[in-house]
């Protein structure tokens, strides 16, 4: 781990312990209903001050803590055209399986990459320092996955450019993208 | 000191809890049913279901002499569930609300019950003879959030409230004919239905979470999301409180607090464990927390045998191999929702119990 990785981690860990007191509370505006407050943004009085850890302008975490929920939004960094389309790709394959992964948001928050969505029932069932845990260690893997992967694309290029069509090595950087994308999806279980 | 004796009623949270007077039943409030436990020898087993609500309960209260449990829920109902031979019997309560009910405690005296809501008021129910109903008045005026929280003044007529709005407040909840004029004494001279005897805000405005009278009545304390707890001193009607302390602490916010005597408040909260503060009008201070640090109840079995596939899969994707850290040192494994006086010796609290989202009753010596 890199020196201005690590206090960046730390700082987030402690932040997200402590947006993570959540308890059960119903809707003030609609009867009958409890919805997360702080995407249903109706009462400003639940929801507190947005924070933003950058470790640098194209790596940044934000955190929205409300009552009962908080939204935390990361910005994974791309340096380069192939990491920013490795990027989407990973993500996208995330969200399109946001339901058997309890905590993820379908559509990330406007600015970032991928964003998470933690209600007071996901802290009810849950560990509250093993989700902390597992935020922060998808944030350590996923710089780590996309610059293996990114390797990977720029090798199998390089040998396979005259004799492969493309599709074929879209095709082995998917396959890798889903067993990647798949290690994060069993913490849950 | 003897250690805490733990009860794992089930896997769900445990929103509220409360024991009957001689302590052989217990109520609590599971999803949208309120369980009855029953004492059998040193373990609790299940005895009765309440079923009336169709949402989540969200706190019940037992009246020690009579006996009547009063339940609310986030389906806008309150219900009083009366004891007779054949088990118990609800009735609805008229609270003319239309948002969830949040928090419900019976009157020291025991004829009226104030119930919070998420409508921005509080119900003051009483049972009105002529109409064979338990009706209610509302407590509206300042109010301008979800009330949280209610605790009752010994002399049944002041009611604090504690609210997402950041403010504790102290009421008059005085009815006609359901109570006797109260004595006037720090909080005011004359009371009548919905006076603001006192609205204090602390130093970050967090939201409030618990509020407790002291034992004599004649302090409040209330936690709120900013981890600390203040203690209010009010000097009488219309003057400026004699003093306010606030305590700040570097720890997770509390959800619960009991005052044990006049110098002592227990709090627990999203630390999982109970901790004690000691302290007057010149000061408060945290003295510790209240579980011993070795000897905690070992909790599950020792370590866990782990497949050699699984630690190779965890070294391949993971880096390392994972140590067993899904257990908390605490005997809460998470937030604790409620504390209660369990035994009580005069002012003094002998033991008290708590309950925790983890679906854990503990009964704690104090």
């Amino acid at each position: 781990m890199s020196q201005s990785l690590r206090p960046y981690l730390q700082a987030v860990r402690t932040s997200l312990s402590a947006a993570l007191c959540l308890s059960n509370f119903a809707s003030q505006t609609a009867e009958r209903h409890n919805v997360p407050e702080i995407e249903a943004q109706t009462s400003p009085e639940v929801l507190l001050a947005p924070l933003t850890i950058a470790r640098n302008e194209n790596e940044r975490v934000l955190i929205e803590p409300s009552i009962n929920s908080i939204r935390v939004s990361i910005k994974i960094k791309q340096a380069d055209e192939i990491e920013h389309i490795l990027v989407h790709k990973f993500t996208r394959f995330l969200t399109q399986r946001a339901e058997s992964f309890f905590i993820l948001r379908r559509k990330p928050i406007k600015g970032y990459d991928i964003s998470f969505l933690i209600t007071n029932f996901h802290t009810e069932e849950m560990l509250k320092h093993k989700l902390v845990d597992f935020i922060i260690q998808f944030m350590e893997e996923v710089d780590k996955e996309i610059s293996e992967m990114k390797l990977f694309v720029s090798s199998v290029a390089l040998a396979r450019w005259f004799r492969w069509p493309p599709r074929l090595i879209i095709k082995q950087l998917n396959a890798r993208a889903r067993f990647v994308a798949e290690s994060f999806l069993t913490p849950f279980d | 000191m003897a250690a805490p004796e733990v009860h794992h009623l089930f896997h769900n949270p445990i929103a509220d809890h409360s024991f009957s007077a001689d302590r052989k039943t217990l109520a609590v409030a599971r999803e949208s049913n309120v369980e009855l436990y029953g004492r059998v020898g040193k373990a609790f087993k299940l005895k009765d279901e309440l079923k009336g609500h169709d949402k989540t309960v969200t706190s019940v209260d037992i009246a020690p002499n009579s006996g009547r449990i009063v339940t609310c829920s986030q389906d806008r109902n309150a219900l009083v569930w009366e004891p007779s031979p054949q088990g118990y019997k609800p009735t609805l309560v008229l609270l003319r609300i239309n948002r969830a009910a949040t928090f419900v405690r019976w009157s020291p005296s025991e004829a009226k019950f104030a119930v919070g809501s998420g409508d921005r008021v509080i119900a003051v129910c009483y049972f009105e003879e002529e109409n064979d109903w338990w009706v209610s008045k509302h407590l509206k005026k300042p109010i301008r959030s979800t009330i949280t929280t209610v605790a009752w003044h010994p002399n049944s007529v002041l009611l604090a409230a504690g609210s997402t709005d950041a403010h504790a407040r102290v009421f008059s909840s005085f009815i006609k004919g359901v109570d006797t004029k109260p004595e006037p004494g720090v909080w005011g001279e004359r009371l009548p239905f919905n006076t603001v005897c006192g609205e204090y805000l602390n130093n970050s405005a967090g939201w409030v979470h618990a509020v407790g009278f002291s034992p004599s009545g004649d302090a409040l304390a209330f936690a709120a999301h900013d981890s600390s707890i203040t203690v209010v001193y009010p000097s009488g009607a219309d003057e400026p409180p004699r003093a306010i302390v606030s305590i700040n602490t570097q720890l997770m916010p509390f959800m619960s607090l009991i005052w044990n005597g006049e110098g002592e408040i227990i709090a627990a909260g999203y630390d999982c464990e109970a901790y004690r503060f000691k302290g007057g009008e010149g000061g408060w201070q945290l003295s510790g927390t209240l579980e011993a640090a070795k000897g905690r109840p070992a909790l599950g079995g020792g370590d866990r045998e782990e497949s050699a596939l699984n630690m190779f899969r965890q070294m391949d994707l993971k880096g390392k191999v994972s140590k067993d850290d899904t257990q908390l040192k605490t005997v809460h494994q998470n937030t604790v929702t409620m504390l209660r006086p369990y035994e009580t010796n005069g002012e003094r609290v002998t033991k008290f119990s708590s309950s925790g989202v983890d679906g854990r009753l503990v009964i704690w010596n104090a």
